[in-house]
């Protein structure tokens, strides 16, 4: 089971950002948890500067804009 | 086992797949340039056929204004589509976290430039100002640095740079250019001065993270490309209607308003009207595609345009919704503080400008 953390305060893109991820695993059968991590501060601890972000396993693989599907899939796969 | 045996055989698939799909993207792109420039070239004629094919003598009050809404409104959304379409590819260089990297203990002075040179390419949205306003400041960037990127980020933008090269002329963008990028540099230079740290809201004060260490993500041409064609959906989709708004302002103001009005209240010879101008920005929030067109319209009628300027920054450069949000970073001192800065600083180009310009 991955844990994924979606940061953002809730705009769009960060809505946006957490389907992405829901689809993608779903797609490729690995089993994940979606949090929405929408209080700054706890967004500010991981030491990104631009969200949407996403933190799979306590690691952050993406800050800024949506995610790529190719680089979701490898992000989820490894 | 079967998500193993998917990706293994993905990843080189895209790669032999991408040299056929890039010259696609590309052929398109440059299809989509020829169309564009034999759009460009039509407004003339299509805004003739307009007006001529309307009941209403083009010399009237009503044909005036007709005939510049004919030919505004498809010229400003032809030029907004290209100059954010190229913006869109530029800033698929950029990030936050790179310039954050750029940024982060650097001395003020330099800092200052950079960050507001930065403020220009960088992808950069109001709803991310927080986290990344944090992120800066936790990061070691200084906080007159982080003003100079906050306050030049929406100031000096394609949007803005690309419709008054369009409509109002090149020497005018290229000013906007210098004074914009001259506010946010001094602004932040002079907050960096004040040493104000202690007035930022104590949670921020108390956050030490280290930047994220991110994987390298794999940007090629076409995305590149999508990220230009992405940025036109997203940003022409979004002010559309403020620049036809704006266009039909500027069209009443074009067909009606008397220009020994206009000269006499945004003239030269009266001083109050640039700290009126400020003033009055600062409540209305629009952004650059709504204002240009009535700021086009106003500078053709007799007003002074340093005052014209001075009014457009103040809209899109102090607007209560950003103020808002930075609330939650800022105490109320810092936010005066903030206002008061760069509106002196946009009072001074309004009288510069005006005073230059004779």
């Amino acid at each position: 089971m991955k844990d994924i953390k979606v940061l953002g305060p809730g705009c769009k893109r960060c809505v946006e950002t957490a389907a992405m991820v829901q689809s993608e695993a779903d797609k490729l059968g690995v089993p994940v948890t979606i949090e929405k991590v929408t209080d700054y501060v706890a967004i500010a601890g991981y030491g990104v500067a631009a969200t949407p972000g996403i933190v799979i396993d306590g690691k952050v693989v993406h800050a800024g804009g949506l995610p790529k599907m190719d680089d979701l899939a490898r992000w989820l796969a490894t | 086992m079967s998500v193993q045996t998917c990706c293994k055989s993905a990843a080189p698939a895209a790669t032999l797949a991408s040299n056929p799909a890039t010259g696609k993207w590309l052929a398109w792109t440059a299809a989509a340039l020829v169309l564009w420039i034999a759009a460009y070239s039509l407004l003339i004629p299509f805004s003739t056929w307009v007006t001529a094919s309307l009941p209403v003598a083009s010399d009237s009050h009503f044909g005036a204004a007709i005939s510049f809404f004919a030919y505004d409104t498809p010229k400003v959304l032809l030029l907004l589509t290209l100059v954010v379409f190229a913006m869109g590819v530029v800033r698929s260089f950029f990030s936050p976290e790179k310039t954050r990297a750029l940024l982060a203990g650097k001395r003020e002075s330099v800092g200052n430039v950079l960050a507001a040179g930065l403020g220009i390419f960088t992808p950069f949205c109001s709803c991310s100002a927080v986290p990344l306003f944090v992120g800066f400041v936790s990061a070691g960037v200084p906080l007159g640095v982080t003003f100079s990127f906050l306050i030049a980020a929406p100031m000096v933008n394609e949007v803005a740079l690309g419709l008054l090269f369009g409509l109002v002329g090149w020497q005018v963008a290229v000013t906007y250019l210098a004074f914009g990028l001259g506010v946010a540099i001094v602004s932040g230079w002079v907050i960096g001065r004040l040493h104000l740290e202690s007035w930022l809201e104590e949670w921020v004060r108390n956050i030490r993270a280290t930047a994220a260490e991110l994987p390298a993500e794999t940007v090629t041409i076409v995305d590149r490309i999508k990220a230009g064609v992405g940025a036109v959906r997203e940003i022409v989709g979004q002010v559309w209607l403020w620049v036809i708004a704006g266009i039909a302002v500027g069209a009443f103001i074009h067909g009606y308003v008397p220009a020994s009005l206009l000269a006499e209240i945004m003239g030269r010879d009266a001083w109050w009207s640039v700290p009126a101008a400020v003033l009055l920005g600062i409540p209305m929030y629009s952004n650059a595609a709504g204002i240009i067109p009535v700021v086009e319209a106003l500078v053709t009628k007799g007003a002074a345009l340093g005052t014209v300027l001075a009014f457009m920054m103040s809209v899109i450069a102090l607007s209560l919704p950003e103020m808002i949000i930075l609330r939650k970073v800022l105490t109320i001192r810092l936010i005066a503080v903030f206002i008061g800065v760069v509106g002196s600083g946009i009072l001074a180009v309004g009288f510069l400008f005006n005073a230059l310009f004779q």
